[in-house]
């Protein structure tokens, strides 16, 4: 059974078709990449993943569980992590504060025992204070932990985004254009963390990015997407070479 | 100066960075122990007052500063607080009962309250919240039966550990319980914040969709901290309503919502800090209204001419000097003017800016 599946997946933005009877599955373990011109609904299908949106029909089963059931907040509980393509972090908590907070979901305390900080609420923050450690050494953020993020550059908000992700501790981790703004050693920082992230901690990858180097470079699969639907599917070369693909992004040849 | 080496974990679990943040707290309070003995009954009573106010500041900072929703109807459960108390005494509960009662009632209602307040955001949070204060105020009127309507209530002696304490009687008693209850409840304040529920309502605070992304039911939060924050509101109104000895439905007016959320403003967003230093300036305004009255007077020649509406527009142009020039309050001048002294002198001025995110947020909704 695939990890993550979508099954005829529709969505609408009043008239405007934004998922078009889309079907696709992700297997544990690969990083399956989307790609697409703007405005093809890549970052919409996150968000249907997410359950920020709910599809007009069609099914998403992630992990055995139907995410249509859920609330937008249970979908983390099932172990899936996301970042945002325009950067939604916790502007005014530092670093560390923004990645404890992606511990919440293994929240053991209640009300009570948090006002009262008892020793088994100690000793949870002992252990989100460990794991989260671990987050800061493999992305190198070291140096900002106790930076609020109001202050930081967007190359370094960008990573803290992904840590953030990781602090839940995924099975699945969604990534909306990690590359998009960052410099070349920074893409290529972005790129050893992905390899790392499915190789080291055998979480898998559902990315959605532009930059073709990156998607060819780490992908196991590719999806290409124009208007809300599915043009190709399969290994990035065979996507790339794909004359459908090949005519949504450069227009018709005629 | 100070530079913090960490070596484990605990140090940032505790809510004092070093020995020495700590030893400053521990005078602080040692100061606070003291204060009886070191100043007069009448700024006695004006500290117990400005510790009164930090502690609803506290309950507001909750709700305002910590999860981001507006409220310019604190007021409504400072009433709701002290009347509960009273009118549980009058039934017999003793005084160590119904206090933690008060605040326990406020706080439900205040998640109920919540209910309908959660689909709201920003300046329609504040209109609603307003609306109920004015509601309240009339409430209190109509239900004259319990509440004393406009001819109001007086709160009797209270007993504490079979100590009687009142206002006037033992003013060093009161000041005392006063201190007690805001000490545990700025502690709890702390705890919470190093927490996962703390930290739930700053996700809440700085974005919701992450927040949900991240596991959080951010309805559940917002009713929580709502919660948390009428409760602490009423602790507040239940000792507010015993320092004044006499109150009816004005003492819980409107206005004082809307100074309770300008003092928050004043102090600092966002911080336990903010609380206490806004209500500091709330407690001695009243001291340097009459001196800028006399000031005001002389310049328009009379010498005590009472001009209305003189104390809130000085308010007023507090605040707007304060958004200005201080988005972040006192207590981020403080910060500033510390950092100033550690890093002298090295400070650059735009050390506190903040930086320009270079992609405009699309955001969710
Ligand atoms: N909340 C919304 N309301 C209405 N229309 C929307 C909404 N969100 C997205 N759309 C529209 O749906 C379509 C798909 O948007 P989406 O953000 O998924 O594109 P994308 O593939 O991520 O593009 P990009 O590469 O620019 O990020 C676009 O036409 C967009 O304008
Ligand atoms: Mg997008």
């Amino acid at each position: 059974m695939s990890l993550l599946e979508l099954e005829n997946v529709t969505l609408k933005f009043g008239g405007l078709t934004a998922v078009d009877n889309l079907s696709f599955s992700v297997e544990q373990g690969e990083v399956f990449a989307i790609v697409g011109p703007n405005g093809a609904g890549k970052s919409t299908v996150f968000n249907l993943i997410s359950r920020f949106y709910t599809p007009v029909n069609g099914k998403i089963r992630f992990d055995g569980h139907d995410l249509l059931k859920e609330k937008a907040s249970s979908v983390a509980n099932f172990g899936v992590a996301r970042t945002f393509q325009n950067i939604e972090l916790f502007e005014h908590a530092t670093v560390l504060e923004n990645l404890l907070v992606g511990r919440h979901r293994h929240r053991g305390s209640n009300f009570l025992t948090e006002l009262f900080f008892t020793p088994s609420v100690r000793k949870q923050e002992l252990q989100n204070r460990h794991f989260v450690e671990e987050v800061i050494d493999f992305l190198d953020l070291q140096a900002y932990r106790e930076k609020r993020i109001a202050g930081l550059p967007y190359g370094v908000r960008k990573v803290v985004e992904v840590a953030r992700a990781l602090a839940t501790d995924p099975k699945l981790l969604l990534l909306d254009e990690p590359a998009s703004g960052l410099s070349v050693e920074e893409t290529t920082d972005m790129r050893w963390w992905i390899d790392e992230i499915r190789r080291q901690m055998g979480i898998t990858v559902l990315m959605v990015e532009h930059d073709m180097g990156l998607v060819s470079g780490v992908s196991d699969r590719v999806l290409a997407m124009a208007d809300g639907a599915r043009l190709a599917l399969g290994t990035p070369s065979e996507v790339q070479s794909d004359p459908a693909v090949i005519e949504a992004y450069l227009g018709k040849a005629s | 100066m100070r530079i913090i080496f960490k070596t484990d974990y605990m140090q940032d679990l505790r809510p004092w960075k070093d020995g020495y943040q700590l030893s400053l707290y521990l005078i602080l309070i040692a100061l606070a122990v003291a204060a009886p003995f070191l100043i007069d009954v009448f700024f006695l009573g004006e500290l117990t007052n400005v510790l009164i106010w930090a502690l609803a500041g506290l309950g507001l900072m909750v709700l305002t500063g910590h999860t981001g929703q507006a409220s310019l109807g604190h007021a409504a459960f400072l009433a709701m607080g002290c009347y509960a108390n009273i009118i549980l005494m009058e039934a017999g509960v003793p005084f160590m009962l119904a206090f933690p009662l008060a605040g326990i009632i406020t706080g439900i209602v205040g998640m109920i309250v919540a209910i309908p307040a959660l689909r709201l955001h920003g300046i329609y949070l504040a209109i609603a919240t307003l609306a109920m204060s004015i509601l309240v105020d009339d409430i209190i009127v109509l239900t004259d039966h319990w509440t004393g309507g406009v001819g109001g209530k007086f709160a009797p002696p209270v007993n504490v550990f079979g100590f009687m304490i009142d206002r006037w009687g033992t003013p060093t008693a009161f000041y005392y319980l006063t201190l007690g209850v805001t000490i545990l409840v700025t502690l709890g304040y702390i705890n919470l914040l190093r927490a996962p529920l703390g930290r739930s309502f700053i996700a809440v605070r700085d974005s919701e969709v992450s927040a949900q992304a991240m596991g959080i039911d951010v309805s559940r939060s917002k009713a929580i901290s709502f919660g948390v924050s009428c409760a602490i509101t009423g602790l507040a109104g239940a000792l507010m309503g015993l320092f004044a000895g006499a109150f009816n439905n004005e003492t819980f007016s409107v206005v004082i919502s809307i100074q309770l959320l300008m003092m928050i403003v004043i102090g600092g967003l966002g911080s336990i800090h903010g609380a206490f230093f806004g209500a500091i300036v709330i407690g001695f305004l009243p001291q340097f209204l009459s001196i800028s009255k006399e000031w005001v007077g002389a310049l328009f020649g009379g010498s005590n001419v009472a001009i209305p509406g003189l104390e809130f527009g000085i308010f007023g142009v507090i605040l707007i000097v304060f958004i200005l020039f201080e988005p972040m309050g006192i207590y981020g001048r403080w910060l500033k003017i510390r950092t100033w002294f550690e890093l002298f002198p090295f400070y650059r001025k735009d050390m506190f800016k903040r930086q320009k995110s270079y992609l405009k947020t699309e955001r969710l909704r």
